[in-house]
């Protein structure tokens, strides 16, 4: 019956029995909006994603010339010849590599400080939540500028490459993700009712067992939420990359930019290079999606 | 806390037994005084994330607020710290708009204004209206629900190649359909040079940002108590009705929220103009995330730059500020 039907369109979503709206059956003037709005709406997103899979299945002299909405012939040459024609491979490896440091070390030390603020009354507590919201504001364009030279007077100074390689740019990803992640964290850890972990301070545990053992567990939609925007964000990113990074440490944003030569683009490879990309992280975030929308409910939305 | 009456007995049981358990157990130890059981302890927690903060925040920005004092060229970035004073002089170039410099900037800056203003207003218009039409439990729910998400979880390059590829002017699908197929135009159009740039990066960048409305309205909506909309239909209420009366009052703080996050984010995009047009974007595309980036590292003047970005992030605390006050003030006069 309905609750079960509800039960199996969201499976694992918080309070989910119930969460139908009215008991009244809405007018054909609602559900027409609805049919329209929604189609265009799923057509307006997918749209890219069709062009980028039937293009990725052309061959060249299809893409080169007029679009067609059906591909003429299909070939599947196009995922071969992306990881000859780019070291995409390295690319690949380039921004897991950063792109899952980042996440590690921003979740790591958001969970941290998350915690202290949001169980402890301490000085300075509002300075620092106040300079940790302000600074997930600003342009990431304002620190590129500092962290390059820094980085440059770094490495002529002290002789470690920062600027170029992967720790620098790991760095650099800090800017945006770690902000966020303790912002989020806070407004998570202090829907946790505060009982809790005080009861595990009384039954013995320290503060870092009651953080472990208690707030974490409690918190893991918040944190995975934390964690999958880090790493998306981190993913996408192509500023920093673009400055930071040299031959050797390019990452996938600005990797895929090599399928352009100066006569020629190689657009069915960009597709399909761009699919071979995206599948993984948008399947990841698919499985991920009804943490996000706890982990924002609880953290962001309060 | 909420402090709605639920109907749903489970979940009161449950909460009533964590609530005894735990009061139990503190009624039977007296309490130790935070200040004596805590120490260190907070600022220890906090350590790395000041530390970082410092390093990539707080110390950058210092930088950045020296180096707009300086004249900063190519000659100097190995030594930033012997570049000349230069005083005002840089601020000076960047706001003088009868000099080129400063004419370009303000060009930027009135071009940025245009283009958040519609690519937020749509973003947050499609974001609300799919979260609404969700919102009730219909088959093909969940499925709709992931594929509104697909735009925001592809990664950014990826999706604006794409777009770079369907707005191409001979082999784009955009001009196939409004040229080929429905006639529109006289001749295909370019769309990633000259004027229509525009258009393309605030359909790229609507197409981008909705479903992050979407996401976060729809977060939003799980906090609104069923019961008020079990009385309003009780009263006779239809659903239109409950929209206009319950959703829309009821999503206002979330909104100002959104609102505001989806502006910072909009006005200081670098990565969708980039992917889309590349390290110089049109003239009538050329938000200011790009305009300074080009001042920067393409002319190589980064005390004309510097200065541009604390102009920038000037304007951003004033709208951030204006905004939280005038929000805040009109919740303040809603509850009273």
């Amino acid at each position: 019956m309905p609750s079960q039907a509800q039960s199996a369109a969201l499976p694992g979503a918080p309070k989910s029995p119930a969460r139908r709206r009215s008991p009244m059956a809405a007018p054909q003037s609602f559900l027409w909006t609805r049919r329209v709005i929604l189609t265009f709406l799923a057509a307006f997103a997918l749209l890219p994603v069709y062009v980028m899979i039937s293009s990725s299945l052309k061959p060249l002299q299809d893409v080169s010339g007029k679009f067609h909405w059906i591909p003429s012939g299909l070939t599947v040459q196009p995922y071969f010849d992306i990881w000859e024609t780019v070291p995409l491979a390295r690319y690949f490896v380039n921004s897991l590599v950063v792109a899952g440091s980042a996440t590690v070390l921003s979740v790591i030390i958001a969970v941290f400080s998350a915690y202290a603020v949001s169980r402890y009354k301490f000085r300075g507590k509002r300075v620092f939540t106040v300079t940790v919201l302000s600074t997930q504001m600003f342009p990431g364009i304002l620190f590129l500028l500092p962290l390059f030279l820094i980085f440059v007077n770094i490495g002529n100074s002290t002789g470690i490459a920062l600027y170029g390689s992967r720790g620098g740019l790991i760095l650099t990803y800090l800017t945006f993700s770690l902000p966020f992640s303790i912002w989020m964290l806070i407004g998570y850890f202090d829907s946790i009712p505060k009982d809790l972990d005080e009861a595990a301070l009384v039954d013995g545990c320290g503060p870092l067992g009651a953080l472990f053992r208690v707030v974490v567990p409690a918190a893991v939609p918040g944190i995975v939420a934390v964690a999958v925007y880090a790493f998306m964000t981190a993913w996408g990113e192509v500023l920093f990359a673009s400055v930071m990074t040299n031959d050797t440490t390019r990452t996938l944003a600005v990797g895929l930019q090599g399928y352009a030569t100066q006569n020629d683009v190689y657009w069915n490879q960009v597709m399909a290079a761009s699919l071979v990309v995206s599948v993984p992280i948008v399947a990841g975030f698919l499985l991920l999606q009804r943490y996000l929308v706890a982990g924002l409910t609880a953290g962001a939305v309060k | 806390m909420t402090a709605t009456v639920t109907t749903d007995s489970s979940t009161e049981k449950s909460d009533r037994v964590t609530s005894r358990g735990t009061g139990g157990a503190r009624r039977r130890l007296p309490r130790i005084p935070d200040r004596i059981r805590q120490g260190g302890l907070p600022y220890l927690l906090l350590l790395p994330a000041v530390l970082l903060e410092l390093l990539v925040h707080v110390i950058p920005m210092i930088i950045g607020i020296v180096m707009s004092f300086r004249e900063l060229t190519q000659f100097y970035i190995n030594n930033w710290g012997g570049a000349p004073w230069s005083g005002f002089d840089n601020y000076k170039i960047a706001v003088d708009v009868n000099a080129p410099i400063g004419e370009a900037l303000l060009h930027s800056f009135f071009v940025t204004c245009v283009f958040t203003f519609f690519a937020v207003g749509l973003a947050w218009l499609f974001g609300v209206a799919a979260a609404i039409m969700l919102q009730e439990n219909f088959r093909g729910r969940g499925f709709l629900r992931a594929i509104f998400l697909v735009p925001y979880a592809l990664p950014v390059y990826a999706a604006v190649i794409t777009w770079a590829f369907m707005f191409q002017r001979d082999n784009g699908l955009v001009n196939h359909v409004l040229h080929d197929q429905l006639g529109l135009t006289d001749q295909p159009s370019f769309w990633l040079i000259g004027d229509n740039s525009i258009y393309a990066l605030i359909v790229v960048s609507v197409w981008k940002g909705w479903p992050f409305a979407f996401l976060i309205v729809m977060a939003g909506l799980q906090n609104i108590p069923r019961e008020l909309y079990e009385a309003s239909a009780i009263d006779g209420a239809g659903i239109w009705q409950q929209i206009r009366k319950i959703t829309l009052p009821a999503l206002r703080p979330v909104n100002q929220v959104l609102v505001l996050v989806l502006f910072l984010w909009t006005f200081n995009d670098f990565n969708t103009p980039y992917v889309l047009f590349g390290k110089a974007a049109p003239e009538s595309a050329d938000l200011i995330s790009i305009h300074i980036y080009q001042s920067s590292f393409v002319t190589w003047n980064f005390g004309t730059g510097s200065a541009m970005s604390v102009l920038l992030l000037l304007f951003l605390l004033v709208v951030t500020a204006a905004y939280l006050l005038i929000t805040s003030r009109g919740r303040k006069g809603a509850d009273a």
